[in-house]
């Protein structure tokens, strides 16, 4: 494998870096919503979240991808990839995170809230400054677990022609016909980015953990 | 908000709670019945019952921490309904200090006392710190001031909970078994500081089984039973004259521990 095809595993790897902070950034944002929306004391908003939630984590992120991208182009709305993309792995990754995040503010004590309440913060303040605080570090071992899973995840936006770290092993492989060396190099590279963000995961624990002893 | 408490430690003769004929249900559990109860501005009341007889019910109705079903409670001339403007008024009014002190874990004790009057008050840093320190200084622990709650201890935590309600200038403390989670020799140290507080006037009402407590304090000790309020009189007369059967029992029950 020359240096030629080095660059270009290098050049897939930036397509799976932006995947994943798509994905990551759009998840977190929207399942954040998802996370509130299905802890609201709502009926009807916790209903919907919790459909939200069932519909897209019970449907493999492969199909999701195939009906943005290639369903909605049947029915005349063609995407853009990217904007295909970025919807797909939103829808998926908000409802993993609205999940893992709504445990996580449950998981904070009846008395937080209450506490909160009895000091008249309202809404925005107590999640802002009392609830969601607690709630993070909770989450933090599972948000980060996902976070993992997204990365590895984002392979799967070679069907919508991004070459991204794994599309591009495979052409580089039926190149030179190497697979167990090309595909050596993208798993440690795969690995290079998803070991550090574990470590960081385990610190981030630590250091969230000792703040309050 | 028409009224406003004097400051003498005297009761006065203005309602500051009024609660009419207050019931709550859960689901098919009549948890307070017919609940009439009026505390004078400055007057302390000492809540006491066997456990499920409503008494923490009956306070966490009064800043709504609990919806409650049927009659009506005022506070300070204000009309609690089930919107969240009165609430919120009436929360501004009223501070509580819970069992498990319920202080915010990631927050320092002065972070802790500073939080709301910062966010709801909008009062600046500068005057919410200088409100805070002078508060966790009358009650004694303004050296921890930015240690974290759970380095300290049960009857500390406690206190910084009493500093941390009164930070919000609450013309009414509740007290929901204040005591009930602390060892026995950090209780004193608590106890003393509820005492302070009720000689400088402050509107009280506490659920406690603390007599001593409701003896040296209190102008009226209210005995609760299933959802109802039994008898209410001054201490010396509840403790030493009780009119009801029910009444004698429970003081036969807690006052063999003492």
């Amino acid at each position: 494998m020359g240096l030629n095809e080095f660059l270009f595993l290098l050049a897939g790897l930036k397509w799976t870096l932006a995947l994943s902070a798509i994905g990551f950034v759009g998840g977190g944002v929207v399942g954040l919503v998802v996370a509130l929306a299905r802890t609201s004391g709502i009926a009807p908003l916790e209903r919907a979240a919790a459909s939200y939630i069932g519909l897209f984590q019970g449907t493999p992120l492969l199909m999701q991808l195939f009906v943005v991208y290639y369903g909605l182009a049947l029915v005349g709305l063609k995407l853009d990839a990217w904007v295909a993309v970025a919807i797909g792995f939103t829808l998926h990754a908000s409802a993993y995170l609205g999940e893992i995040w709504r445990g996580s503010i449950e998981a904070v004590p009846r008395g937080q809230t209450e506490a909160a309440k009895a000091l008249s913060l309202n809404y925005v303040s107590r999640m802002k400054d009392v609830i969601l605080p607690q709630a993070i570090r909770i989450s933090l071992p599972a948000t980060i677990g996902f976070l993992v899973q997204l990365i590895k995840g984002t392979s799967l936006a070679a069907i919508v022609g991004f070459t991204e770290l794994a599309r591009a092993g495979s052409i580089v492989s039926n190149q030179i016909f190497q697979p167990l060396l090309v595909f050596g190099v993208v798993g440690a590279l795969y690995f290079a980015m998803c070991w550090p963000l574990s470590l960081y995961g385990a610190w981030l624990e630590r250091r969230l953990a000792t703040a309050t002893r | 908000m028409t009224s406003h408490a004097t400051t003498t430690p005297a009761a006065t003769d203005t309602p500051m709670i009024v609660m009419e004929s207050v019931e709550k249900w859960y689901g098919g559990f009549k948890a307070l019945t017919g609940i009439n109860l009026s505390v004078r501005a400055g007057e302390k009341i000492v809540l006491c019952g066997p456990s499920g007889s409503g008494k923490s019910t009956l306070i966490r109705c009064i800043n709504h921490l609990e919806a409650y079903e049927k009659g009506a409670i005022r506070v300070d001339g204000i009309a609690l309904r089930d919107d969240s403007s009165t609430i919120d008024a009436v929360r501004r009014e009223v501070g509580m200090v819970f069992q498990n002190f319920n202080l915010f874990p990631h927050l320092t004790v002065l972070q802790n006392c500073t939080l709301a009057p910062m966010r709801t008050l909008r009062q600046s840093r500068k005057d919410a710190d200088a409100n805070a320190r002078r508060l966790l200084d009358r009650v004694k622990i303004l050296e921890q001031a930015d240690k974290y709650p759970a380095q300290l201890s049960g009857g500390q935590q406690q206190r910084v909970a009493i500093a941390r309600a009164l930070c919000m200038g609450p013309k009414v403390m509740l007290f929901d078994e204040p005591t009930s989670a602390l060892d026995p020799e950090m209780v004193k140290e608590v106890l003393d500081t509820m005492v302070a507080l009720a000689e400088e006037g402050m509107t009280m009402i506490c659920v406690t089984h603390e007599m001593g407590f409701a003896r040296q304090v209190a102008d009226r000790v209210i005995f609760m039973a299933s959802g109802e309020i039994v008898e209410e009189a001054p201490p010396e007369i509840f403790f030493s004259n009780p009119s009801h059967a029910r009444t004698k029992q429970f003081l036969g029950e807690i006052l063999r521990g003492h």
